[in-house]
């Protein structure tokens, strides 16, 4: 590389002299890579609060297959099975986007845009569904739950009506129901920031809505540079630069937050 | 010259680390993850105790992240240098785990 033929010998010999790379990646993956590190670490910081809440306030914490049980067009209570399916789009889409990365490897424009084509649907559909879920949640059920007179907090249920539930398994129906609630100190319905259906507690709420909502808009952002690196390929900007690493970067990006789905969905909604 | 010399170097060490993942392994890998997560929400409706359940669920979560970072990822064909400089400061999560799960029961334990 050099004329002098001793500086050459050096460079070859040292790491510091250039030309070697320790990680074998190129720089663009590598920041990727401690962008997400950064990045596992701030949902891991979310997930562990409410981790530490949930256990400080075991009492009273509403029972994730309690609250998420909603299926589209079934009436009745279908526990998981909604959030499983949003596992199983988002597992889907990230396959599609290896499977991009791979075609990308080979060269293979259109194969690219095929599979980053479906994983962009992918995202939407899991985007699609979130909103779904949100919806839900913040609606809540038909009565919603009473604060009774004696601070007690009890749930009542689409499916059986006049009876109220509480935390500890324990039910009260028919007229003993009707004058608890005929003195309840307030009604609830839905969620807000505020308070919340489920459970006595705004917190379960609150992260609800931080938790996927910061996910959700890493799944929004990922779509979003999904379209623009879709857009690049259908250009044949990769093509020019016989290059398609970003490709893989944006991949990175996606089955990141596919991870972070995995553990959100065992966190918040399995255990 | 030793630039475009250097981006050589690392292309083809990128290109040969990529050839442990091929379509055959991808869908595999999903296979894996779609039976994983089924498995989950069965044993969830089962009668197992809540103790038993969420350690299976954890360790199953792990199972779940190794598949997606090791393959969909393609960590497990990274070079080890990279590898532990990503993995390693995830020891500082477990013990974020450790002490605010702790915290947390203590304070509960306080007042109930």
């Amino acid at each position: 590389m050099s004329n002098n033929s001793s500086v050459a010998a050096t460079s070859e010999n040292s790491v510091w002299g250039g030309g070697d790379s320790p990680f074998k990646v190129r720089w663009g993956k590598l920041y990727m890579w401690i962008f997400l590190v950064s990045d596992a670490f701030t949902f891991s910081s979310l997930l562990i609060m409410y981790g530490s809440l949930r256990h400080r306030f075991t009492g009273i914490w509403p029972k994730p297959n309690e609250v998420f049980t909603h299926f589209p067009f079934i009436h009745g209570h279908v526990p998981l099975a909604y959030v499983g399916l949003m596992t199983f789009i988002l597992i889907m889409s990230s396959v599609t986007m290896v499977l991009a990365v791979d075609a990308g490897h080979q060269f293979k424009k259109s194969s690219v845009l095929r599979w980053l084509g479906l994983t962009i649907v992918g995202g939407f559909m899991f985007l699609g569904s979130q909103a779904w879920e949100w919806y839900h949640f913040i609606e809540g059920s038909e009565k919603g739950a009473y604060i009774l007179a004696d601070g007690r907090f009890a749930r009542t249920d689409n499916l059986e009506p006049g009876v109220l539930k509480f935390h500890d398994g324990t039910i009260a129906e028919g007229s003993e129901a009707q004058a608890m609630i005929a003195s309840a100190k307030k009604n609830i319905i839905g969620a807000t920031l505020r308070e919340n259906e489920y459970g006595n507690t705004p917190l379960f709420g609150d992260f609800f809505f931080f938790i996927t909502g910061f996910h959700g808009f890493h799944v929004f952002s990922g779509v979003v540079i999904n379209i623009i690196v879709f857009i690049l390929v259908a250009r044949g900007f990769m093509d020019r630069k016989k290059d398609y690493e970003l490709v893989e970067k944006v991949g990175l990006y996606w089955h990141f937050v596919d991870l972070v789905w995995v553990f959100v969905f065992t966190f918040f909604y399995l255990v | 010259m030793s630039d475009i010399h250097h981006e050589h170097i690392s292309h083809d060490s990128v290109e040969k680390a990529h050839s442990g993942l091929n379509t055959k392994v991808i869908w595999k890998v999903f296979w894996i993850l779609l039976g994983v997560t089924i498995f989950e929400v069965g044993i969830s409706f089962t009668g197992i105790s809540k103790e038993v359940l969420l350690y299976t669920f954890i360790v199953l979560t792990i199972v779940k992240a190794y598949y997606i970072v090791g393959y969909f990822m393609h960590m497990k064909f990274e070079v080890m240098p990279l590898q532990w400089s990503i993995l390693l400061p995830f020891v500082l999560i477990v013990y974020l785990i450790f002490i605010a799960i702790y915290e947390g029961t203590a304070l509960g334990l306080s007042i109930y």
